[in-house]
Parts: structure tokens; C-alpha cells; sequence
């Protein structure tokens, strides 16, 4: 990391799309902070830009206005150490799942032992699916297949899309202990975009509301009790929960 | 292929070759040889070094169009279609280009390249090359945008686009229209190998009919219809080793 200590900041970040006939005003003066080892979760309604704005820090779209540094450094082409899992996971189809899981590295010519490769399939229970195509997997299998992808690059930030979308509740909890579990051991950061509510208070040490009709951060709310598996049964997550449902309500 | 695929063509080839033997018994065997005695005669005939020679011409030439068809139209098809600017500059070339017969093209051909076997090797080059230019760059544009940002997410440059995406997209409609031209390029080679030439199994067919060697005629379209529909088969077992996830 440099010096001055700064992770990852967005400053007034904005985003047009242009298309040939009208243009469309996503995201507006956005600022936001993340130190190393912290998390945040993103939410707000539908088509507010919350994809947006993780695939602007993915370094995947060019913002119209303001800009991004990561560790000191602009960020204006997808990153190295910056990882991301996308909304419907990003896996292609026609490889196998071994290959999926290996692609990254792959790509980036980075040499990845064998004895990691397995713990981290046994950490996220995808061992033995190897020679499988993405479309033999079920949708919890092919988000932890995504995940491993991700976490074999070693990123320092990890971004997550609406990751545990289309997952039945206890497998969901399963896969956000198991997030957590990973989170505690690594060193990275992480930012997690979601419409679920439990799943922001329970992921997010920040919780970002962003706002669909003002395109700007309508609100942070803190949330420094997250991080504990057990939080979900703590009455402080209720009051978290019922805040931030308050919020949300507040903007349809 | 699967037991119940060689039942199937068993059952056809044994169709086809009654109401062969029916037809001949209406018409004549003068019209129609029956099919017994094209059995026959193809017999002899494969015995002859002289067939293989027409066998062999037919096939050069078909294995040559399709090679150079292929890496003529497939690399320009995978570019066009996931190059938005390029594939505007060319898609009214090829929107005109590609209704036209390019059959009728052929005394031009035959002018340019002369009548040998460069002249027809280039007449059904062409032909095939649209077909194949065509579904390559129409299936290259159907990438999702999601696959695209994965890909750069992971650190894939624009080389690793078209190996690991692009080229990947587009095989099983590449096969496809393989399969499709193999169909059309018979054709062509039937009608360029009637012309000026006395090598390949067009010339073989016209010039039994001249002699009114009906049996040995039917042994000529009998073997260019074998040498369709073998092509076909092994572009089909491609498709299907290398395109598996797409029919899971
Ligand atoms: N490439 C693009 N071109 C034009 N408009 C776009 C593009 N990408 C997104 N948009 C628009 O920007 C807005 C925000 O999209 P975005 O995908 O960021 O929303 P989201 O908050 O992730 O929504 P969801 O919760 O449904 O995933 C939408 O109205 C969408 O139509
Ligand atoms: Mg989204």
C-alpha cells in the first residue's frame, strides 16, 4: 500500500451512458472510502446502479466524471489484484469448470500450487466437479466456483455482485459464513452489492444506500457489530435490519 | 454414432433402394438401371485404378475449397462480428455479395484463373465462403456483455478475447455451416467438373451418360453422394466432440 494509507477512494465519481439519440445519468458525486481489510456492502432499488458502480471500481467501464484510485495509484483498466464476481457469475459455458476455476490465473501467468488449488475447492465444497461444464452445476455450485476463481488470484479487493441472488435462504447462510469464514483468514477487501437486507447487515462493517433518483449516495449507515457468524441471532442486527428496511422504504 | 443413428440409415438405404428397384421396373431399364446391376458395376469398378483417379481428383479439389474457405472466411467472420466499426464498413459489401450466384460467376472465374483445377477450386471456394462468413460473424456478435467484462476482469487482453470467447462462440455455427456447404460445394464440383476437364467424378458422370453407360453413371453419383455424406458425418463428430456444453 502507499503512504498516505489509502486503499481504495472514489471521488465524485459519475456515470453517463451515451446512446445515439438520449443519455442517461446513472450514478452522481460519489464519494467513498474503503481501507484495507475493510468491507461494505451496496444497496438500493433496482436499477439504481449499483452493478454500475462495482464494475466503474472493476475498472470495466470508463466513468464520465470523477476518478477512482486504488493503492495510490488511478484505476482505469481492470486491475491485477482487484477480483470480481459477477451478477450471473461469469463463468463460460463452453470450458470445463476446472478450466473456469483456472482461467484467471491462466491469463495472468500466475502459477498456482497444486496443494491451493485444493484447499480452496475443499474450502468452498466445489471438489470433484472439475471435468463438469457450468451448465451440469446447480446455481450454488456455480457461484463458489466463481468465488474460487476470484480468491486464487489473491485479490486484495474482492467484488461481489448480488452474489447469493438466486440461492435458497440456508445455503445463502452457508455461503455468507462461508464468505465470512474466508474473509477472516485472508487478507483483502471486500465490497458486496445486494438487494437483500439481512445480507448487507450481516456483510457490511459500511452499509452504502444509493439512491435511484438522485443517482448519489443517499446514506452510510455503520454497522460495526458485523464480522461475528453468531450476529445474525443478536438484537443489535434486528435494530440494523429494521433501520436500514426504514431507509429503503423511504426512497421507493 | 449411436446404434439407433445406424439403424436409421440402414432403414433409409434399404428404402431408397426398393423403390429404386421399383422405379427401374416402370420405367425401364434403360432409363433407370436397377439397382442390382449398379451394385455390380460398381464393383468392377472400384477394382480399377481409374476410378480412384476420378475419386481422388473430386476430392482434392472439395478438401482444397473447403481449406481455404475456411481459413479465408472464419478469421474475417470471428473480426467482423466482434468489431462493431469494421462490421459496419463491410456489412453492405457482404449484404450485396452474398444474394448474387455466384455461379454465374464462373466463365469470369474460369478467365481469371484459368480452366484448371485453380479455376474450380476458386468457384466453390467462394461460394462456400459467404455461407461461412456469414453464420461465423453472426455468431460472434451474440456475445454476452457479462462474458466480455469476465474475461477483462480476469485479465484477458483483446488476443485472449477472441481464444478464449470469440472463437469458442462461434465453432458450433461454424460446423453448422460446414456441414451446410459441404452440401452446396458437391453441387458446384459436379457442375465445374463437367467442364473442361476429364479427372473427377463430374466428368465420370457426364461421360458415362454420353455413352450411355447408365449403370456406370449411377456408380458416379452414388460415390460423389458417399463422399457429401461422409464430409458431412465428420463435421457433424467434430461439432460434437469439441462443441459438447452445447448440448447439455
Ligand atoms: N451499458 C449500458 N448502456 C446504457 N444503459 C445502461 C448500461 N448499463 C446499465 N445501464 C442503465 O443504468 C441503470 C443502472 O444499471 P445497473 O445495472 O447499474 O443497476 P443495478 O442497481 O445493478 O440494478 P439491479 O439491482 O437490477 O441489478 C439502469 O437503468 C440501466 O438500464
Ligand atoms: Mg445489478
Amino acid at each position: 500500500m502507499g503512504t498516505s494509507g489509502k486503499f481504495l477512494a472514489i471521488e465524485g465519481l459519475g456515470k453517463t451512458f451515451q446512446n445515439e439519440n438520449d443519455s442517461k445519468t446513472v450514478l452522481e458525486g460519489v464519494d467513498l472510502e474503503l481501507a484495507f481489510r475493510d468491507c461494505l456492502a451496496i444497496v438500493g432499488p433496482s436499477g439504481c446502479g449499483k452493478t454500475t458502480l462495482l464494475l466503474a471500481i472493476a475498472g470495466l467501464i470508463p466513468p464520465t466524471a470523477g476518478a477512482i484510485t486504488f493503492r495510490d495509484g488511478p484505476l482505469a483498466a481492470p486491475e491485477r489484484r482487484i477480483a470480481l464476481v459477477l451478477q450471473h457469475y461469469g463463468l463460460f459455458p463452453w470450458k470445463t469448470v476446472g478450466a473456469n476455476i483456472a482461467l484467471g490465473a491462466r491469463l495472468q501467468h500466475i502459477d498456482v500450487p497444486e496443494k491451493r488449488l485444493r484447499s480452496v475447492k475443499r474450502e468452498l465444497d466445489i471438489e470433484g466437479l472439475d471435468h463438469l461444464y457450468p451448465a451440469q452445476l446447480s446455481g450454488g455450485q456455480r457461484q463458489r466456483v466463481a468465488l474460487a476463481r476470484a480468491l486464487l488470484l489473491n485479490p486484495l479487493l474482492l467484488l461481489l455482485d448480488e452474489p447469493f441472488a438466486a440461492i435458497d435462504t440456508v445455503t445463502r447462510e452457508r455461503l455468507q459464513n462461508n464468505l465470512l469464514d474466508v474473509f477472516a483468514q485472508r487478507r483483502f477487501s471486500f465490497i458486496i452489492v445486494t438487494h437483500n437486507i439481512e445480507e448487507a447487515v450481516f456483510l457490511g462493517r459500511r452499509i452504502v444506500v444509493l439512491d435511484g433518483n438522485n443517482r448519489g449516495i443517499k446514506t452510510i449507515m455503520d454497522n460495526p457489530g458485523m464480522g461475528d457468524p453468531q450476529y445474525r441471532n443478536d438484537p443489535v442486527f434486528f435494530e440494523r435490519t429494521t433501520e436500514l428496511r426504514g431507509i429503503l422504504e423511504g426512497l421507493e | 454414432m449411436k446404434r439407433r443413428a445406424i439403424g436409421v440409415y440402414a432403414a433409409t438405404i434399404l428404402i431408397i433402394y426398393f423403390a429404386w428397384y421399383a422405379l427401374s421396373l416402370m420405367l425401364g431399364s434403360n432409363i433407370l438401371p436397377d439397382p442390382f446391376r449398379v451394385f455390380i458395376r460398381g464393383f468392377e469398378e472400384i477394382a480399377t485404378t481409374a476410378f480412384w483417379v476420378h475419386v481422388e481428383a473430386s476430392l482434392l479439389r472439395l478438401l482444397a475449397a473447403l481449406f481455404f474457405a475456411f481459413i479465408l472466411a472464419v478469421p474475417a467472420g470471428l473480426v467482423l462480428g466482434s468489431n462493431e466499426r469494421l462490421d459496419g464498413l463491410f456489412a453492405p459489401l457482404i449484404y450485396l455479395g452474398y444474394p448474387i450466384p455466384k455461379v454465374v460467376l464462373m466463365p469470369v472465374i474460369f478467365v481469371l484463373f484459368g480452366l484448371g483445377d485453380l479455376g474450380k477450386v476458386v468457384l466453390i471456394t467462394m461460394i462456400i465462403f459467404f455461407q461461412l462468413l456469414i453464420t461465423t460473424r453472426d455468431s460472434a456478435r451474440k456475445i454476452d456483455r457479462e462474458i466480455t467484462y469476465s474475461l477483462r476482469s480476469l485479465g484477458g487482453g483483446r488476443l485472449d478475447y477472441f481464444f478464449h470467447v470469440v472463437w469458442p462462440v462461434s465453432l458450433p455455427g461454424i460446423f453448422t455451416s460446414l456441414r451446410i456447404g459441404v452440401g452446396t460445394a458437391v453441387a458446384v464440383l459436379f457442375l465445374v467438373e463437367s467442364i473442361a476437364t476429364s479427372e473427377g467424378l463430374g466428368f465420370y458422370i457426364i461421360d458415362s451418360w454420353g455413352r450411355a453407360e447408365y449403370a456406370t453413371m449411377f456408380v458416379g453419383i452414388i460415390a460423389l453422394s458417399i463422399i457429401g455424406i461422409v464430409m458431412y458425418e465428420i463435421f457433424e463428430l467434430l461439432e460434437r466432440k469439441f462443441c459438447k456444453w452445447k448440448s447439455l
